[in-house]
Protein backbone atom coordinates (compact mmCIF):
# COMPACT_ATOMS: atom_id res chain seq x y z
CA UNK A 1 0.00 0.00 0.00
CA UNK A 2 1.74 3.12 -1.22
CA UNK A 3 1.13 6.30 0.70
CA UNK A 4 1.47 9.92 -0.33
CA UNK A 5 2.92 12.04 2.48
CA UNK A 6 2.17 15.75 2.17
CA UNK A 7 4.39 18.09 4.18
CA UNK A 8 3.77 21.85 4.51
CA UNK A 9 6.20 22.91 7.27
CA UNK A 10 9.75 24.10 6.72
CA UNK A 11 12.26 21.44 7.81
CA UNK A 12 14.38 24.23 9.30
CA UNK A 13 11.64 25.29 11.65
CA UNK A 14 9.59 22.28 12.70
CA UNK A 15 10.21 18.57 13.16
CA UNK A 16 7.12 17.58 11.10
CA UNK A 17 9.20 17.03 7.95
CA UNK A 18 11.82 14.98 9.78
CA UNK A 19 9.13 12.93 11.48
CA UNK A 20 7.48 12.31 8.11
CA UNK A 21 10.75 10.99 6.66
CA UNK A 22 11.21 8.78 9.71
CA UNK A 23 7.77 7.23 9.26
CA UNK A 24 7.49 6.91 5.47
CA UNK A 25 7.98 3.41 4.03
CA UNK A 26 9.88 2.25 0.95
CA UNK A 27 7.83 2.91 -2.17
CA UNK A 28 5.98 5.86 -0.63
CA UNK A 29 5.88 9.34 -2.13
CA UNK A 30 6.61 12.59 -0.33
CA UNK A 31 5.31 15.93 -1.59
CA UNK A 32 6.60 19.24 -0.29
CA UNK A 33 4.10 22.10 -0.42
CA UNK A 34 3.85 25.63 1.06
CA UNK A 35 6.76 26.35 3.46
CA UNK A 36 8.07 22.79 3.09
CA UNK A 37 9.12 23.65 -0.50
CA UNK A 38 12.33 25.20 0.87
CA UNK A 39 13.41 21.67 1.80
CA UNK A 40 13.83 20.73 -1.87
CA UNK A 41 16.95 22.85 -2.34
CA UNK A 42 20.48 21.45 -2.75
CA UNK A 43 23.29 21.99 -0.24
CA UNK A 44 21.22 22.84 2.79
CA UNK A 45 21.36 21.64 6.38
CA UNK A 46 18.48 19.30 5.47
CA UNK A 47 19.40 18.11 1.97
CA UNK A 48 21.14 14.93 3.16
CA UNK A 49 17.90 13.71 4.72
CA UNK A 50 16.10 14.15 1.38
CA UNK A 51 18.93 12.41 -0.47
CA UNK A 52 18.65 9.48 1.92
CA UNK A 53 14.88 9.31 1.40
CA UNK A 54 15.35 9.26 -2.38
CA UNK A 55 17.05 5.85 -2.15
CA UNK A 56 13.72 4.06 -1.77
CA UNK A 57 11.04 6.78 -1.97
CA UNK A 58 9.85 9.32 -4.54
CA UNK A 59 10.11 12.97 -3.56
CA UNK A 60 8.19 15.85 -5.15
CA UNK A 61 7.87 19.60 -4.66
CA UNK A 62 5.02 21.87 -5.74
CA UNK A 63 6.50 24.26 -8.31
CA UNK A 64 4.33 27.28 -7.44
CA UNK A 65 5.45 27.22 -3.82
CA UNK A 66 9.09 26.98 -4.87
CA UNK A 67 8.76 29.98 -7.22
CA UNK A 68 6.92 32.05 -4.60
CA UNK A 69 9.97 31.78 -2.35
CA UNK A 70 12.36 32.90 -5.08
CA UNK A 71 13.77 29.40 -5.63
CA UNK A 72 14.28 28.26 -9.22
CA UNK A 73 13.88 24.64 -10.25
CA UNK A 74 17.55 24.29 -11.18
CA UNK A 75 18.37 24.50 -7.46
CA UNK A 76 16.47 21.44 -6.35
CA UNK A 77 18.15 18.22 -5.25
CA UNK A 78 18.82 15.78 -8.10
CA UNK A 79 16.08 13.17 -8.04
CA UNK A 80 13.40 15.48 -6.61
CA UNK A 81 10.63 16.19 -9.12
CA UNK A 82 8.81 19.52 -9.40
CA UNK A 83 5.07 19.13 -10.02
CA UNK A 84 2.21 21.55 -10.65
CA UNK A 85 -1.30 21.26 -9.21
CA UNK A 86 -2.29 18.70 -11.87
CA UNK A 87 0.74 16.62 -10.82
CA UNK A 88 -0.41 16.96 -7.20
CA UNK A 89 -3.78 15.50 -8.18
CA UNK A 90 -2.08 12.65 -10.07
CA UNK A 91 -0.06 11.79 -6.96
CA UNK A 92 -3.17 11.54 -4.81
CA UNK A 93 -4.73 9.23 -7.42
CA UNK A 94 -1.61 7.08 -7.86
CA UNK A 95 -1.28 6.39 -4.14
CA UNK A 96 -3.67 4.30 -2.08
CA UNK A 97 -3.69 6.68 0.85
CA UNK A 98 -2.64 10.19 1.74
CA UNK A 99 -1.29 11.55 4.97
CA UNK A 100 -0.83 15.26 5.72
CA UNK A 101 1.95 16.06 8.20
CA UNK A 102 0.63 19.29 9.70
CA UNK B 1 8.38 60.98 22.15
CA UNK B 2 11.69 59.51 23.10
CA UNK B 3 13.39 57.46 20.42
CA UNK B 4 13.92 53.82 21.23
CA UNK B 5 15.86 51.11 19.51
CA UNK B 6 13.28 48.79 17.97
CA UNK B 7 14.13 45.51 16.32
CA UNK B 8 11.73 43.35 14.34
CA UNK B 9 12.94 39.76 14.13
CA UNK B 10 11.75 37.80 11.10
CA UNK B 11 12.01 34.02 11.34
CA UNK B 12 9.39 32.61 8.93
CA UNK B 13 9.28 32.03 5.19
CA UNK B 14 6.70 34.19 3.36
CA UNK B 15 3.28 32.94 2.12
CA UNK B 16 3.05 29.65 4.10
CA UNK B 17 1.95 31.61 7.16
CA UNK B 18 0.86 35.22 7.62
CA UNK B 19 3.77 36.24 9.91
CA UNK B 20 6.01 37.78 7.22
CA UNK B 21 3.28 40.04 5.86
CA UNK B 22 2.08 41.02 9.34
CA UNK B 23 5.62 41.90 10.34
CA UNK B 24 6.11 44.04 7.24
CA UNK B 25 2.90 45.96 7.97
CA UNK B 26 3.91 46.61 11.57
CA UNK B 27 7.35 47.75 10.39
CA UNK B 28 5.79 50.25 7.98
CA UNK B 29 3.48 51.56 10.70
CA UNK B 30 6.35 51.85 13.18
CA UNK B 31 8.16 54.16 10.75
CA UNK B 32 5.46 56.77 11.36
CA UNK B 33 6.57 57.01 15.01
CA UNK B 34 10.14 57.96 14.08
CA UNK B 35 11.85 55.30 16.11
CA UNK B 36 15.26 53.77 15.51
CA UNK B 37 14.06 50.69 13.64
CA UNK B 38 16.12 47.74 12.51
CA UNK B 39 15.13 44.38 11.04
CA UNK B 40 16.71 40.99 11.61
CA UNK B 41 16.33 38.13 9.15
CA UNK B 42 17.26 34.83 10.74
CA UNK B 43 16.21 31.19 10.21
CA UNK B 44 13.56 30.90 7.46
CA UNK B 45 13.05 34.69 7.62
CA UNK B 46 15.83 35.04 5.03
CA UNK B 47 13.42 33.75 2.34
CA UNK B 48 11.31 36.91 2.81
CA UNK B 49 13.90 38.99 0.97
CA UNK B 50 14.85 36.36 -1.63
CA UNK B 51 15.20 37.63 -5.19
CA UNK B 52 12.80 36.59 -7.96
CA UNK B 53 9.73 35.63 -5.90
CA UNK B 54 6.88 34.69 -8.22
CA UNK B 55 3.51 33.99 -6.61
CA UNK B 56 1.43 33.51 -9.78
CA UNK B 57 1.36 29.75 -9.13
CA UNK B 58 -0.12 30.05 -5.63
CA UNK B 59 -2.60 32.88 -6.16
CA UNK B 60 -1.28 35.08 -3.35
CA UNK B 61 -0.21 38.70 -3.49
CA UNK B 62 3.55 39.02 -4.01
CA UNK B 63 4.59 41.53 -1.34
CA UNK B 64 8.33 41.22 -1.89
CA UNK B 65 8.44 44.53 -3.81
CA UNK B 66 7.37 46.32 -0.64
CA UNK B 67 10.73 45.56 1.03
CA UNK B 68 12.25 47.85 -1.63
CA UNK B 69 10.18 50.73 -0.22
CA UNK B 70 11.72 50.40 3.26
CA UNK B 71 14.53 52.77 2.27
CA UNK B 72 11.92 55.50 1.63
CA UNK B 73 10.72 54.93 5.19
CA UNK B 74 14.27 55.44 6.47
CA UNK B 75 14.47 51.82 7.50
CA UNK B 76 17.93 50.91 6.32
CA UNK B 77 19.34 48.52 8.90
CA UNK B 78 18.43 45.07 7.63
CA UNK B 79 20.63 42.51 9.37
CA UNK B 80 20.83 39.13 7.65
CA UNK B 81 22.40 36.20 9.46
CA UNK B 82 25.19 34.48 7.54
CA UNK B 83 24.66 31.05 9.11
CA UNK B 84 20.93 31.11 8.32
CA UNK B 85 21.74 31.69 4.64
CA UNK B 86 24.40 28.98 4.59
CA UNK B 87 22.19 26.38 6.25
CA UNK B 88 19.68 26.95 3.42
CA UNK B 89 22.16 26.82 0.54
CA UNK B 90 21.76 30.56 -0.06
CA UNK B 91 24.19 33.44 -0.49
CA UNK B 92 23.87 37.23 -0.48
CA UNK B 93 23.44 37.04 -4.28
CA UNK B 94 20.13 35.23 -3.76
CA UNK B 95 18.69 38.25 -1.93
CA UNK B 96 17.06 41.35 -3.40
CA UNK B 97 19.21 44.42 -3.86
CA UNK B 98 17.74 46.59 -1.10
CA UNK B 99 19.08 50.13 -0.85
CA UNK B 100 18.33 53.55 0.59
CA UNK B 101 19.14 57.06 -0.61
CA UNK B 102 21.32 59.10 1.71
CA UNK B 103 19.93 62.64 1.59
CA UNK B 104 23.00 63.98 3.37
CA UNK B 105 25.30 62.45 0.78
CA UNK B 106 23.78 63.75 -2.49
CA UNK B 107 21.12 61.01 -2.52
CA UNK B 108 23.72 58.33 -2.96
CA UNK B 109 22.25 54.82 -2.98
CA UNK B 110 23.62 52.75 -0.14
CA UNK B 111 22.98 49.10 0.70
CA UNK B 112 20.43 48.39 3.44
CA UNK B 113 21.38 44.75 3.88
CA UNK B 114 24.14 43.99 6.36
CA UNK B 115 25.43 40.44 6.51
CA UNK B 116 26.35 39.52 10.08
CA UNK B 117 27.34 36.28 11.75
CA UNK B 118 25.34 34.69 14.54
CA UNK B 119 27.49 36.09 17.33
CA UNK B 120 27.19 39.63 15.92
CA UNK B 121 23.44 39.18 15.53
CA UNK B 122 23.18 38.21 19.18
CA UNK B 123 25.16 41.32 20.06
CA UNK B 124 22.92 43.60 17.98
CA UNK B 125 19.83 42.03 19.55
CA UNK B 126 21.25 42.61 23.03
CA UNK B 127 21.50 46.35 22.34
CA UNK B 128 17.79 46.74 21.54
CA UNK B 129 15.23 48.34 23.84
CA UNK B 130 12.23 46.71 22.18
CA UNK B 131 12.36 43.43 20.26
CA UNK B 132 9.31 42.13 18.44
CA UNK B 133 9.60 38.67 16.96
CA UNK B 134 7.53 37.20 14.15
CA UNK C 1 -21.34 51.63 -1.28
CA UNK C 2 -20.94 51.87 -5.03
CA UNK C 3 -20.32 54.40 -7.77
CA UNK C 4 -22.31 54.36 -10.98
CA UNK C 5 -20.55 55.78 -14.04
CA UNK C 6 -21.93 55.38 -17.56
CA UNK C 7 -23.77 52.22 -16.64
CA UNK C 8 -20.79 50.56 -14.91
CA UNK C 9 -20.89 49.92 -11.16
CA UNK C 10 -17.73 50.39 -9.09
CA UNK C 11 -17.88 48.88 -5.63
CA UNK C 12 -16.53 50.95 -2.70
CA UNK C 13 -15.72 50.00 0.88
CA UNK C 14 -17.42 51.68 3.83
CA UNK C 15 -15.00 54.62 3.66
CA UNK C 16 -15.41 55.12 -0.07
CA UNK C 17 -12.20 53.42 -1.23
CA UNK C 18 -12.44 51.41 -4.43
CA UNK C 19 -12.66 47.68 -3.69
CA UNK C 20 -11.14 46.51 -6.99
CA UNK C 21 -7.93 48.42 -7.76
CA UNK C 22 -7.94 47.08 -11.29
CA UNK C 23 -11.27 48.69 -12.16
CA UNK C 24 -9.92 52.23 -11.68
CA UNK C 25 -9.88 54.75 -14.52
CA UNK C 26 -9.73 58.54 -14.82
CA UNK C 27 -13.55 58.84 -14.78
CA UNK C 28 -13.64 56.99 -11.48
CA UNK C 29 -11.11 59.42 -10.01
CA UNK C 30 -13.17 62.38 -11.20
CA UNK C 31 -16.35 60.88 -9.75
CA UNK C 32 -14.73 60.01 -6.41
CA UNK C 33 -13.47 63.59 -6.16
CA UNK C 34 -16.86 65.00 -7.13
CA UNK C 35 -18.42 63.07 -4.21
CA UNK C 36 -16.27 65.27 -1.96
CA UNK C 37 -16.92 68.44 -4.01
CA UNK C 38 -13.40 68.49 -5.43
CA UNK C 39 -12.69 69.31 -9.05
CA UNK C 40 -9.44 67.67 -10.16
CA UNK C 41 -6.78 70.00 -11.60
CA UNK C 42 -3.45 69.11 -13.27
CA UNK C 43 -1.83 69.57 -9.86
CA UNK C 44 -4.14 66.94 -8.36
CA UNK C 45 -3.40 64.60 -11.26
CA UNK C 46 0.37 64.91 -10.73
CA UNK C 47 -0.08 63.50 -7.25
CA UNK C 48 -2.66 60.87 -8.26
CA UNK C 49 -0.42 59.60 -11.08
CA UNK C 50 2.58 59.57 -8.76
CA UNK C 51 0.66 57.48 -6.23
CA UNK C 52 -0.41 54.98 -8.84
CA UNK C 53 3.17 54.59 -10.07
CA UNK C 54 4.41 54.16 -6.50
CA UNK C 55 1.82 51.49 -5.83
CA UNK C 56 2.66 49.70 -9.09
CA UNK C 57 6.32 49.55 -8.07
CA UNK C 58 6.10 48.80 -4.33
CA UNK C 59 2.60 47.34 -3.86
CA UNK C 60 1.76 49.82 -1.11
CA UNK C 61 0.43 53.35 -0.83
CA UNK C 62 3.21 55.49 0.67
CA UNK C 63 2.89 57.11 4.09
CA UNK C 64 2.39 60.89 3.96
CA UNK C 65 5.97 61.55 5.06
CA UNK C 66 7.27 59.34 2.26
CA UNK C 67 4.90 60.92 -0.26
CA UNK C 68 5.98 64.45 0.70
CA UNK C 69 9.65 63.64 0.31
CA UNK C 70 9.17 61.81 -2.98
CA UNK C 71 7.00 64.57 -4.46
CA UNK C 72 9.68 67.10 -3.53
CA UNK C 73 12.29 65.08 -5.31
CA UNK C 74 10.13 64.40 -8.36
CA UNK C 75 8.07 67.59 -8.81
CA UNK C 76 10.29 70.17 -7.12
CA UNK C 77 10.95 71.44 -3.59
CA UNK C 78 8.06 73.96 -3.66
CA UNK C 79 5.64 71.02 -3.94
CA UNK C 80 7.39 68.69 -1.53
CA UNK C 81 5.79 70.04 1.63
CA UNK C 82 2.65 69.24 3.53
CA UNK C 83 1.24 72.78 3.11
CA UNK C 84 1.12 72.35 -0.65
CA UNK C 85 -0.26 68.80 -0.47
CA UNK C 86 -2.92 69.81 2.07
CA UNK C 87 -3.96 72.72 -0.16
CA UNK C 88 -4.78 70.15 -2.85
CA UNK C 89 -6.17 67.47 -0.54
CA UNK C 90 -7.55 69.16 2.59
CA UNK C 91 -8.75 65.86 4.13
CA UNK C 92 -5.18 64.60 4.16
CA UNK C 93 -3.01 63.84 1.11
CA UNK C 94 -2.62 60.20 2.11
CA UNK C 95 -6.28 59.43 2.65
CA UNK C 96 -7.87 61.60 0.01
CA UNK C 97 -5.38 61.33 -2.85
CA UNK C 98 -5.12 57.56 -2.41
CA UNK C 99 -8.88 57.31 -2.59
CA UNK C 100 -9.04 59.18 -5.91
CA UNK C 101 -6.12 57.09 -7.20
CA UNK C 102 -8.10 53.94 -6.47
CA UNK C 103 -5.59 52.69 -3.91
CA UNK C 104 -6.23 51.27 -0.45
CA UNK C 105 -5.78 53.62 2.51
CA UNK C 106 -2.04 53.92 3.31
CA UNK C 107 -0.74 51.48 5.91
CA UNK C 108 -0.54 53.23 9.26
CA UNK C 109 -3.03 55.91 8.25
CA UNK C 110 -5.99 56.02 10.63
Amino acid sequence: MAMLHIVNKSPFERVAFESCLNHASAGDSILMIEDAAVGAVKNTRFSESIEAALKDKSVYVLSGDLAARGLSEDRIITGVTAVDYAGFVDLTVDNDTTQSWL
Amino acid sequence: MATKKFMFVNRKAPYGTVYALESLEVVLISAAFEQDVSLAFIDDGVYQIAKGQDTTGIGQKNFSATYKALGDYEINKLYVEKESLEERGLTLDDLMDLTWEDEDDDYEEKPSIHLVDRADMAGIMAQQEVVISF
Amino acid sequence: MALEINGTTYEQDEEGYLVDLGSWNADVATALAAEEDVELTDEHWDIINFLREYYEEYQIAPAVRVLTKAVGKRLGKEKGNSKYLYSLFPYGPGKQACKYAGLPKPTGCV
